[in-house]
């Protein structure tokens, strides 16, 4: 038998009252994945976190860290698995290093050269010593992350770990992630952005009403839905025409811009062409597909399925 | 266990109301000191009352009495009813729920660190009321309760024994207070909810009709430091708060430990 994944879900469901949170989730993100899980607010990210994580019972369903069920093993299910649901929350009345101090005890002890370590990798040494309840909401997030990798995880889950910072933080915080990654971390991160999804994660799952709508490789995802171009000038409606002319079908305009899918190769052609007959070009751009216009090409081709 | 206990505790050393409570506890014998001081007369109608001026071993029997009332009741449930929702307050559930301890580790850690300030806090406040008392009138003989003569030094060996004693109906307060902050998941419900409850007890030991279950009372278990009192030695208000505090102790105990191992963490 092969080695167990680091983390399977098979089934899982959580219920409060009518509402189900998590619909039948099955999940496995492999060793040295960087696994996205994806999914607007209240899609039931968390919620499928806490049930890995065993903070909360599956109404159906179990999970498995490295083949041990939270539920059954405790603990110890833990081993070798760290991060945090939601902002990872301490001891306001504690400082930095005295709550890593704590957490550290709690795995059975940690040197004070490790707690330095771990501090200097999210940068936080110098603000060790102040009380939790005096950081920003970046600080915690990234002492968040220190207190994970006190426990030399082989797994990370991380739950958006960039919601709430701001721009230098949130670039900071993927420099992180991919960094661990290098590593050799297995993560698994959720995020409502598909850009951030984009940048770091080799594997995505994208999750909408509880229910898992792909589960896949992420370049095979954006091929499939197909980004396009965009063409900005002052002239769309000439644009769109010769755009036709040249076999490019389904150019249409939407906004004030012509809109269309082509090769490389096609795009190289028509750009000459567009010149040649006088139409100035402000802006051609490849388009990222956002994750709304994702979840509709998947909810047209589930209604067609 | 030793590792998780011990954080147990540095964190109540670091909480304000922690001092509260034991501040409390240390200057309410104080102020009882000072006032009988100031003041002629004494509380002659309490257990050792009429011997307050004779020797400062009787002054902690005498707050004892007072305090049982509601000022420890209370002092108990501001750490005991805080233990555990505090905890969710903070968020922090989540956090040392998914390190390397299980659940029932972390409770039973709670629970002993609750104990520990309860004794603390009675043993703190029967010292210092002793030490202020004796400074005042002396470290002299003491009369029993059976009106005879007890030597000063084994006096204050049936002091310590009875505030022992005492800390036990105090720990069943102090479980209670665990219980609905586990219940409840918040600290002020909690505290006050224990408090009420301790005080539910004593109206029910003085409302007439009550009698045949007295002894079994919580409140009742507050006074079985008389047994001590007394010469011969009176044991069976002894071993009956044994035991009887055992069951106030187990029942909130086992069922807020039951509700912990179980329940969802989310959001806290
Ligand atoms: N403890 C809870 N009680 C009731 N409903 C909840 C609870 N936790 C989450 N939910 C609901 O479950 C759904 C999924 O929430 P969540 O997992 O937090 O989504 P996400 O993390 O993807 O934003 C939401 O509709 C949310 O309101
Ligand atoms: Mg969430």
């Amino acid at each position: 038998m092969s080695d167990p994944s680091p983390l399977e879900a098979r089934g899982l469901v959580k219920r409060y009252g009518d509402l189900v949170a998590v619909d039948h989730v099955d999940l496995t993100v492999d060793r040295g994945d960087v696994f996205g899980y994806l999914g607007p607010n209240g899609a039931g990210k968390t919620t499928s976190l806490r049930m890995l994580l065993g903070l909360i019972r599956p109404t159906e369903g179990n999970a498995r860290l490295f083949g041990r069920d939270p539920l059954v093993d405790g603990a110890r299910a833990l081993d070798g698995v760290a991060g945090f649901v939601e902002g990872p929350r301490f001891y306001p009345y504690l400082s930095g290093r005295r709550n890593l101090r704590l957490l550290g005890d709690l795995d059975g002890g940690v040197a004070s050269s490790r707690i330095d370590e771990v501090l200097d990798i999210v940068e936080l040494r110098d603000r060790a010593k102040d009380r939790v309840g005096g950081y920003s909401h970046g600080m915690r997030q990234r002492l968040g992350i220190a207190a994970s990798l006190l426990r030399d995880p082989q797994l990370l889950l991380l739950d958006e770990p960039t919601t709430g910072l701001d721009p230098a933080g949130m670039r900071d915080m993927r420099g992180l992630v991919k960094r661990l990654a290098s590593e050799g971390i297995t993560i698994m991160l959720s995020s409502h952005v598909l850009a951030e999804v984009e940048e770091l994660c080799n594997r995505v799952a994208i999750i909408r009403k509880g229910r898992i709508i792909y589960e896949g490789r992420l370049d095979e995802l954006l091929e499939s839905a197909g980004g396009g171009y965009v063409l900005r000038t002052s002239e769309p409606e000439r644009a769109r025409t010769l755009l036709l002319a040249h076999g490019i079908d389904g150019a249409e305009l939407e906004q004030g811009e012509v809109r269309f899918q082509a090769e490389p190769a096609a795009v190289e052609a028509v750009s000459i062409a567009l010149g040649q007959a006088g139409i100035g070009i402000s802006a051609l751009v490849p388009r990222v597909a956002t994750l709304e216009e994702l979840f509709l090409d998947m909810t047209e081709h589930e209604a067609v399925a | 266990m030793t590792r998780v206990y011990r954080w147990e505790v540095l964190k109540l050393l670091a909480q304000k109301r922690t001092y509260l409570g034991l501040g409390a506890a240390m200057i309410v014998p104080l102020i009882f000191v000072t006032v009988l001081i100031l003041k002629t007369g004494g509380p002659n109608d309490i257990p050792l009352g009429r011997y307050i001026r004779q020797t400062g071993l009787a002054t902690p029997f005498v707050v004892l009495f007072f305090m049982s009332i509601w000022a420890f009741p209370l002092i108990t449930a501001l750490v005991a009813g805080d233990i555990v929702a505090s905890e969710s307050h903070n968020g922090t559930l989540k956090t040392i729920l998914t390190r390397s301890r299980n659940r029932g580790e972390i409770f039973a850690a709670k629970i002993l660190a609750a104990f520990t300030y309860t004794a603390v806090v009675v043993f703190a406040m029967g010292t210092v009321a002793f030490v202020a008392a004796s400074i005042e009138w002396g470290f002299n003989d003491l009369t029993s309760l059976s009106g005879t003569t007890v030597s000063a030094w084994h006096g204050l060996g049936l002091l310590a024994a009875s505030l022992a004693i005492y800390a036990w109906p105090m720990a069943a307060i102090a479980a209670f207070g665990l219980f609905l902050s586990t219940v409840t998941r918040n600290s002020a419900a909690a505290v006050v909810g224990t408090l009420m409850w301790a005080l539910l007890m004593q109206l029910l030991g003085v409302l007439p009709g009550t009698e045949s279950i007295r002894p079994y009372l919580l409140g009742e278990q507050f006074q079985a430091w008389h047994g001590f009192l007394r010469t011969p030695a009176d044991w069976t208000p002894i071993v009956r708060a044994l035991w009887v505090c055992a069951l106030y102790v187990g029942a909130p105990l086992a069922v807020g430990y039951l509700v912990f191992l179980r329940r969802d963490v989310a959001g806290e």
